[in-house]
């Protein structure tokens, strides 16, 4: 049976004190993470380092860099999917890139790109419609393995054929196998894809703006956050977009709850598309 | 005063329910009269990547406001919140809904016993979880958690169930305060319409 969250009253205590420790000594801020999953998370990780309490789990990690190393997937999730949603990327291709068209050069922010398999999507979307060789995409996360595996573009060949399902119900116009070439059990995509692709690190949490874009996508990202950590990305990325820019999040997500909820219009409800004022 | 007497003061009510529990949930939301006071949090096990129906499904049927469950909506008094396909369901202190895509726990996403841990955290006494039929051990745990902090715990009679193995496990793990056919579960839930009553 799985880990099962205690009830004891000083974990939460105890989770404080390690997010902390993390922040000072490490400079990455969990402070502000949504509470109820991160439990969950911070016990399996006490499982997975042998640790009794999240106290004993905090002696590992601030004396033990490699153990910090491996607490990031802990405190981050990485789930994601070449054209996941597949009816959001449909709406960027028909809706929005149409009008991304008439501009000369279209900047494009990945936020919280995780191991890049939605960067890889944009780029490949860009590319259909003739978009790409105009095109940056920024895609950034604050975990550097994600990054690395983000970067290689290299992903096992047994999640290809959802990859493909997701990509023609997507409004793919080729087959995806267009862009990748098959080695051993491993699909390898197009360097050229790569070359519009900036994969760097960067915080929603401690970083500011580091360009203007036209399009920022951040979907399943900040159910992560509490309310105070989704306001700030929120900020960013309002702050980020050129005027009348673009904003996807998670299908499950919204603006409703933040105080930039008047600084955007709805530009697809159900695709969660908003656009700025 | 025993236990049996003490006066329950439930704010919300968390239901696991699935393989035949679409059945069962119907006749649990049919019977909840308007006013019902207690907030409703549902998890039903489904086939991902599906558009989910089941607030059109049971909207229709029920008195109460149906909603899918946002991420940081703030919890209403008498409103039924189902978890949305794909995406964990979880309760943050502040009484608010919180979603994630962690990993499946048991095979399962939405986890039962993801949001009643989470729950139990929350409202402690003030929970009440129900567990209904199925085919697997989720809510088991969470059923456990639930009443570690001192809220009830009722399920769904196994030989009345559709599939018994969820109920059964979360007998044999957790324990019950009340072991029901559906219809009468249905009836005392009905009951809980100021969220207070006698014993339980």
């Amino acid at each position: 049976m799985d880990a099962q969250v205690t009830v004891d009253p000083d974990f939460d205590l105890e989770l404080r004190l390690l997010l902390e420790g993390v922040y000072l000594k490490y400079q990455h801020d969990f402070r502000h993470y949504a509470l109820a999953s991160l439990r969950r998370r911070i016990t399996q990780a006490m499982t997975r380092f042998n640790c009794a309490t999240v106290s004993q789990l905090q002696d590992r990690v601030l004396h033990e860099p490699e153990v910090f190393a491996g607490m990031l997937q802990y405190f981050t999730v990485q789930v994601s999917e070449m054209f996941r949603d597949p009816p959001y990327f449909r709406a960027i291709r028909e809706k929005v890139v149409p009008i991304l068209q008439t501009y000369p050069f279209v900047k494009v922010w990945v936020a919280g790109c995780s191991t890049g398999e939605e960067a890889w999507s944009l780029a490949i979307m860009l590319q259909e419609e003739g978009l790409l060789s105009r095109s940056l995409i920024y895609a950034t996360d604050i975990n550097p393995e994600a990054l690395r595996t983000a970067e290689a573009g290299v992903y096992a060949l047994d999640r290809i054929a959802s990859f493909s399902t997701n990509y023609l119900n997507a409004g793919g116009k080729a087959s995806l196998a267009e862009y990748y070439t098959a080695a051993y059990s491993n699909a390898i995509f197009d360097k050229r894809l790569k070359a519009q692709i900036a994969f760097s690190d960067h915080s929603l949490a401690t970083d500011t703006v580091f360009s203007e874009v036209e399009l920022v996508s951040c979907r399943n990202v900040l159910i992560y956050f509490d309310r105070e950590l989704q306001a700030r990305a929120i900020g960013l990325f309002h702050d980020a977009l050129a005027p009348r820019g673009f904003l996807g999040i998670g299908s499950r997500e919204s603006l409703r709850f933040s105080p930039y909820v008047d600084a955007f219009t709805e530009f697809l409800r159900e695709e969660r598309i908003y656009r700025k004022q | 005063m025993s236990p049996a007497e003490a006066v329950l003061n439930i704010e919300a009510i968390v239901i696991g329910a699935s393989a035949g529990g679409v059945e069962a949930l119907g006749v649990l939301l049919d019977g909840l009269p308007a006013g019902f006071q207690p907030s409703l949090l549902v998890v039903l096990h489904l086939p991902p990547h599906r558009p989910s129906l089941l607030t059109k499904l049971f909207g229709a049927r029920c008195r109460l406001p149906v909603r899918e469950a946002m991420d940081k909506e703030k919890i209403e008094r008498g409103t039924v919140y189902f978890a949305p396909p794909d995406y964990h369901l979880l309760v943050e202190g502040g009484k608010t809904l919180a979603l994630s895509q962690d990993a499946p726990v048991q095979f399962s996403r939405p986890s039962i016993d993801v949001l009643f841990d989470s729950a139990a955290r929350a409202y402690g006494p003030a929970l009440l979880g129900l567990v209904l039929s199925g085919a697997n051990n989720d809510g088991a745990a969470g059923l456990a958690s639930i009443r570690a902090a001192g809220g009830r715990a009722w399920v769904q009679e196994p030989e009345n169930a559709m599939s018994s193995t969820m109920p059964a496990a979360a007998i044999a793990h957790a324990g019950a305060d009340l072991i029901l056919p559906i219809r009468d579960m249905a009836e005392r839930l009905a009951h809980l319409r100021s969220g207070r009553a006698f014993a339980i």
